[in-house]
């Protein structure tokens, strides 16, 4: 009986269902975050079984022990426990694939090694009833030397059986090396255990099976975790044992491999039975529809247009009413506390900048939904077979397209759900180009600037000239968006090759309690992790714009005739400041001290920048605000030259600016969250920026020199 | 006689004779094991990836995969 806390580990492949155990175990006593440094994502929570409270960890799911990405080498080092940041676990549940049972196996043969008590849970037994597989759970436990229990997580009464399970467990550890190795590979493996692991290196003692089964089969150290001394011995000491395999006509790439699926096959063939025939699973007849040659795409297509066309349609009347909320609220404490600069930091600084995280929620979430419900069914890892093609043909992976549409909503969700992708580079690629999707926050300034600055000609028939600029806008960020994808690839280094395997999982009915409480778990990683940081960058922006505060008399005396107060105090903060002393920056691209303030306060949402010039322009706040702020911004004359201030290359430049620069904090701030670290955002920042900077630099030289 | 997997554009069965290639662990732990039946399920628009069913479960697998995977007719 176990009577004291454990830590309880879950293992399995990608696609067993091992998240919804961990789920129901759990219920809301979970907790999401990255790991430190890294952007594989911790799953901690706990569990109540007979009275006693015990810790279970969801591992990051994986195919083997000997690891070809991050995830799968976390759960390794997590499971020996040589991972400092993770505990060393009591138990371990391997949950497997009923209907997938040989290669599940795999990894629970290798866990068997590692001398650590485990349970061998069969999930997914429903599945492999429809399919016509029966299991003898018994037999495999026989063969295995572990506890075995057949379940289906769905069944809330099968979770009951789990966790009976665990309490009667006598937490006894499985005897290693039960698919016997070779006797050339024993030779080999004893070799490099006895003349390497054990002198010169830490690796825990119930891990060196693994280990030198891991060195055998690469041949080399790459990306070992663990500290060892004399290196040129160990790759000899290896290099020996390799040529001890191939000696004997083996390939040691492949020995170990071939043992185990031997021992598997044994193991399952006595358990396992196939009792129908099916010609064509129900997976198979939706696939042939899904995923056919000319249908796929176009049913991709229209699963997107209906997944945002819902997302819009669903999340504006919540956005709307957040703005709503927030602005009356800040209304409300502005009036209700004492004026002064308490009430404004309150008001202008903090409800504003909580109201701009706030803002992201709904469509965060609505997106996260959708997602969570094509992952659910399975139809996720169709749409990347079916755009798979496309999109490495620029650079991209079949994963990028939904995180890249979800970019004209807004880069936020965008970047968040380009976790869907697998691979370290193609993941960081699509978030670094991603905010070139011309976003709904770039619409204002867009329809602004063209409605006062590109004339309503008609072109080719039945088009005008704004709208070819609007698309142009939209096209020029799509373009961009690939060719620095493109100029990444080459860029970043691939490291070694690793193999692009994509299983595609049978399709079910998602798991509704799972697709709730992963979104709900989105949203709430956003709020507590990007929010602290998009609040922060408010605040600052805000004191930025309002200080030093100028005095009644000042204003009084100093100010023209025809300017605001809140002009003139904006003109002479240290926003108003940072527009003066970066002009001559700017002025090769057309720009002048006014932009120069919206640039820096745009920071804060790209849209801002609006209100900003009409804050600067003294435009009080009415309906015609927009067609008011065309009107100043058209006949705006610069003193010095006589000329108007704004014109079409001006405008055009400005727009391009806005297409390319990283305008936009709580991009920043999520693209932190996202990497784990500085450095991504700070080089989006940078290259962007200076993209940007060029780009208009050149439309402003040649349109004004046209 | 020995076909490349990724040169077959049929949908049709064949049997893994050998995996080649520089990592060729990783093929095999998916189950692509020399001796086991194979099925070439479809291809994705462009022509890749590819996918098949074996051990019973579907897997996409890209050119360069595809590329290390040496079958023969059944």
């Amino acid at each position: 009986m176990n009577n004291n806390p454990l830590t309880i580990a879950l293992v399995g492949n990608p696609n067993t269902g091992k998240s919804t155990i961990f789920n129901v175990l759990t219920g809301l006593r979970q907790k999401i975050a990255n790991y430190p440094g890294i952007t594989v994502e911790r799953k901690v929570g706990t569990t109540i079984i007979g009275g006693v409270l015990h810790k279970v960890i969801d591992l990051p799911g994986a195919y083997s022990l000997n690891y070809k990405k991050l995830d799968e080498r976390i759960t390794y080092e997590a499971l020996i426990g040589s991972y400092e940041h993770e505990e060393v676990p009591d138990l371990v549940l391997v949950v497997v694939d009923s209907s997938n049972l040989d290669r599940n196996l795999y990894l629970a043969t290798q866990v068997m090694d590692l001398n650590i008590p485990m349970i061998l849970v069969l999930n997914m037994t429903d599945v492999a009833e429809d399919r016509g597989i029966t299991i003898n759970p018994e037999t495999i436990s026989e063969t295995l030397g572990i506890p075995v229990l057949a379940i289906s997580a769905k069944n809330k009464s099968d979770v009951e059986l789990l966790k009976d399970e665990i309490q009667k467990f006598e937490l006894e550890a499985p005897r290693p090396l039960k698919w016997v190795p070779d006797e050339t590979l024993f030779d080999a493996m004893k070799l490099v255990i006895d003349d390497w692991i054990i002198p010169y290196t830490n690796i825990p003692e119930n891990a060196r099976y693994i280990e030198a089964l891991r060195l055998i089969s690469e041949g080399e150290f790459i990306g070992a975790f663990y500290t060892f001394e004399e290196a040129e011995k160990g790759k000899k000491i290896i290099a020996k044992a390799r040529g001890m395999i191939e000696q004997q006509g083996g390939n040691p790439m492949a020995v170990e491999v071939l043992r185990r699926y031997n021992f598997i096959g044994e193991c399952t063939s006595g358990a396992s039975k196939q009792t129908k025939q099916f010609e064509k699973t129900l997976t198979d007849k939706i696939d042939s529809v899904v995923t056919h040659k000319v249908a796929g795409p176009f049913i991709f297509v229209a699963v997107l247009l209906f997944m945002f066309q819902a997302i819009f349609s669903w999340a504006t009347p919540f956005m709307d009413m957040i703005d709503l909320l927030f602005v009356e609220g800040g209304a409300w404490v502005s009036n209700a506390l004492p004026k002064g600069m308490l009430n404004d930091l309150l008001v202008d600084g903090v409800i504003a900048g909580l109201g701009g995280v706030v803002i992201f929620l709904p469509q965060i979430l609505f997106l996260f939904f959708f997602i969570y419900i094509l992952e659910g069914t399975g139809y996720m890892a169709r749409a990347a077979f079916v755009m798979d093609g496309f999109m490495t043909k620029v650079g991209l992976h079949g994963r990028s397209v939904v995180p890249l549409m979800s970019g004209f909503a807004c880069a936020i969700p965008g970047i968040m759900a380009a976790r869907t992708i697998e691979n370290w580079r193609d993941r960081i690629i699509t978030i670094m180009v991603l905010p070139f999707m011309a976003c709904s926050a770039r619409l204002p300034v867009y329809a602004l600037l063209i409605a006062a600055f590109i004339p309503p000609t008609t072109v080719l028939g039945v088009l005008t000239l704004q709208g070819v600029t609007f698309f142009g806008l939209y096209f020029f960020g799509i373009f961009m968006a690939v060719l620095a994808a493109a100029v990444m690839k080459k860029i970043f280094p691939s490291g070694k090759q690793t193999p692009f395997i994509m299983e595609l999982p049978s399709y079910k009915m998602p798991k509704w309690s799972v697709v709730f409480q992963n979104t709900a778990e989105r949203g709430k990683v956003f709020i507590t992790e990007a929010g602290k940081i998009i609040v922060a960058i408010s605040i600052v922006l805000w004191f930025l714009a309002s200080f030093p505060k100028v005095g009644n008399e000042e204003f009084v005396s100093e100010a023209s005739s025809e300017e605001s107060f809140e002009s003139y105090q904006l003109r002479h903060s240290y926003a108003g400041k940072f527009g003066q002393i970066i002009e001559p920056s700017i002025e090769p691209l057309g720009f002048d001290w006014k932009i120069g303030i919206a640039l820096l306060t745009s920071f804060a949402a790209r849209e801002v920048m609006v209100g900003t010039l009409n804050t600067i322009y003294s435009i009080e706040e009415g309906d015609e605000v927009n067609e008011t702020l065309k009107e100043k911004l058209i006949n705006d004359i610069n003193p010095e030259t006589g000329k108007p201030v704004y014109s079409v290359a001006t405008a055009i430049s400005l727009m391009i600016f806005f297409a390319l620069a990283m305008q936009c904090m709580s991009t920043i701030a999520i693209v932190r969250r996202e990497t784990n670290s500085w450095k991504w955002p700070i080089a989006m920042f940078t290259y962007m920026t200076v993209l940007a900077y060029i780009c208009s630099f050149i439309a402003f030289q040649v349109g004004s020199n046209w | 006689m020995d076909i490349i997997l990724s040169e077959i554009h049929s949908s049709q069965k064949v049997q893994v004779k050998n995996i080649t290639g520089v990592d060729t662990t990783r093929l095999l732990e998916m189950g692509i094991t020399p001796g086991i039946t194979l099925e070439i399920v479809r291809r994705a628009p462009l022509g890749f990836p590819m996918e098949i069913k074996v051990r019973g479960y579907l897997l996409s697998l890209r050119e360069s995969e595809a590329k290390c995977i040496i079958v023969e007719d059944i």
